[in-house]
């Protein structure tokens, strides 16, 4: 009886659906469409130059798109204003290169945005700020400034202030590709565990082992669309198009 | 040196650097306050808000400090009537002149505020406000909390410059009767022409004085305050 075309499908947490967008004459996401559910972690991975990044950009619209529609909760992503930043506010973002704020020192790098955009008092602020501070490890460095610390360190600050606005979903591009490898294990342990308490993330990234880990699909980009989805262990082992083989292929060479 | 004491006891030279500081100051402080303004408005997205702030810069920048402090005097007061002291009072004549000239060294060295804070914001990295936005803060919180200060202590050396330049600038208002230091300096040397070289060494004394540390602090503050990165 019941005709299944039905309208009430359940979206994701986070939906994209139909989004192109072009720098220019060069069209970097063609007709994407994505859902991530509550607690999914995806793995986001391709060639460089793929659209990767730009995926996460448009997320929380730091990247406009120039058509399609991308919903966070079920609300479509307001196009500006107070009500964008409100939106910014609840989807976390982890960057390749930290962007800890310079002349802040790490307490304030994460109290700024509980402080000025939730308005909690600089008291509770600086309580939740030190929990989170210790639960990515780097307490003692709470009066230090960003330069003061190494890479690692940095970019666990940079977590612990996404996730100090409670952030519904965090995305992550490339958060460990700056660092030296002896810092990247103590970087993936945080996201590992912060997936673990089912945060719904979205991560782009090369490494597999955390891939494997910690997430529940792979997304394989390249030329600004998605390729293939899959589960991890069911892509790295055994995947579907020639574009990924050959992606793995030369990642799994070096 | 007679000329030495009488700068002290008959032209009150003191007097006279004294209004020179005191225009510079609050010169200053309007500059700053309107060059922030302008520099907002050229970095900030909306596209209007960014053609006011180039105009203002490029026009003021190319119109000669003298035109400006005149018209101040000659347009808006002989002019437009706008005055800005009371007039009723006995000092009118020297307040407004005064304050017509603070204007006028406001508005144009404004402009040069401006473009050393925007090129203080070049030094902070754009990750820095994205990482802001990132976090939820709104254009204004970004700029206040994030940009703005990485920007003014990148901004320290060339602000000092501009500093600098409207100290020595400042000589422009005597042409609308104020009697900042070069204004006495020129009665000085109209009565004493036999000494115009030692009545010359005095002033420009007094103006390094006033300008090297001023020079030494903020080069000194530029370092100091450098943001790590
Ligand atoms: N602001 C921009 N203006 C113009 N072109 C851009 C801009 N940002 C990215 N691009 C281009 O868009 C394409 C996709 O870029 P994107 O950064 O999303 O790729 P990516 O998959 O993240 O690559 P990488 O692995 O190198 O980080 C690239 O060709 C890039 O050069
Ligand atoms: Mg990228």
């Amino acid at each position: 009886m019941s005709d299944s075309v039905d309208t009430v499908t359940t979206t994701g947490l986070v939906a994209l659906q139909d989004v192109q967008k072009h720098f220019g004459d060069l069209h970097v996401l063609k007709d994407i469409n994505l859902s991530i559910g509550r607690g999914e972690v995806v793995v986001v991975i391709g060639p460089s130059g793929s659209g990767k990044s730009t995926l996460c950009r448009a997320i929380n619209r730091l990247e406009p798109i120039d058509s399609g529609s991308i919903t966070l909760d079920g609300q479509p992503l307001p196009s500006e204003g107070k009500r964008l930043a409100n939106l910014r506010a609840d989807v976390g973002m982890v960057f390749q290169s930290f962007n800890l704020f310079a002349h802040k020192t790490i307490l304030q790098n994460v109290t700024l945005g509980p402080m000025k955009v939730r308005g909690l008092s600089k008291a509770e602020a600086e309580k939740k700020a030190r929990a989170l501070l210790e639960r990515v490890g780097v307490t003692a460095q709470a009066e230090k400034y960003p330069a003061q610390l190494s890479g690692g360190q940095q970019q666990r600050v940079a977590i612990a202030r996404a996730l100090a606005m409670d952030p519904k979903v965090m995305l992550f591009d490339e958060p460990t590709s700056a660092l030296d490898p002896e810092m990247i294990k103590e970087v993936l342990d945080v996201m590992v565990d912060l997936a673990s308490q089912s945060m719904t993330m979205v991560v782009v990234t090369h490494e597999m082992g955390f891939a494997r880990r910690a997430a529940n699909r792979v997304v394989f980009m390249a030329d600004g669309q998605i390729v293939e989805e899959a589960e991890p262990q069911k892509f790295f082992t055994d995947p579907q198009t020639k574009r990924a083989q050959d992606f793995l292929s030369k990642i799994l060479t070096h | 040196m007679d000329v030495i004491s009488e700068f002290f006891s008959e032209y009150d030279g003191l007097g006279a650097f004294k209004t020179t500081i005191y225009l510079t100051v609050v010169s200053a402080l309007f500059a700053l306050l309107i060059g922030t303004v302008v520099a907002v408005m050229r970095v900030s997205p909306i596209r209007v808000l960014q053609v006011i702030g180039t105009l203002y810069v490029n026009i003021v920048r190319n119109t000669p400090l003298t035109l400006v402090i005149v018209f101040c005097n000659l347009g808006l007061f002989l002019q437009l009537g706008v005055s800005l002291a009371n007039k009723d009072s006995n000092t009118f004549i020297t307040d407004n002149n005064f304050r017509l000239a603070v204007l006028g060294l406001s508005v144009y060295h404004a402009a040069f505020v401006a473009e050393a804070i925007r090129s203080g914001v070049n030094t902070v990295p754009l990750g820095q406000a994205e990482a802001a936005r990132a976090i939820g803060l709104p254009f204004l919180k970004t700029l206040r909390y994030v940009v703005l200060p990485q920007a003014f202590r990148g901004a320290i050396a060339p602000l000092g410059n501009v500093l600098i330049a409207l100290t020595k600038n400042s000589t422009v208002a005597s042409v609308i009767g104020v009697t900042e230091a070069s204004a006495v300096m020129k009665v000085m040397m109209e009565n004493r022409p036999d000494v115009i070289f030692v009545v010359f060494g005095i002033f420009a004394i007094g103006f390094v004085i006033l300008t090297l540390p001023v020079g030494i602090l903020f080069t000194s503050m530029s370092k100091r305050l450098a943001v790590k990165r």
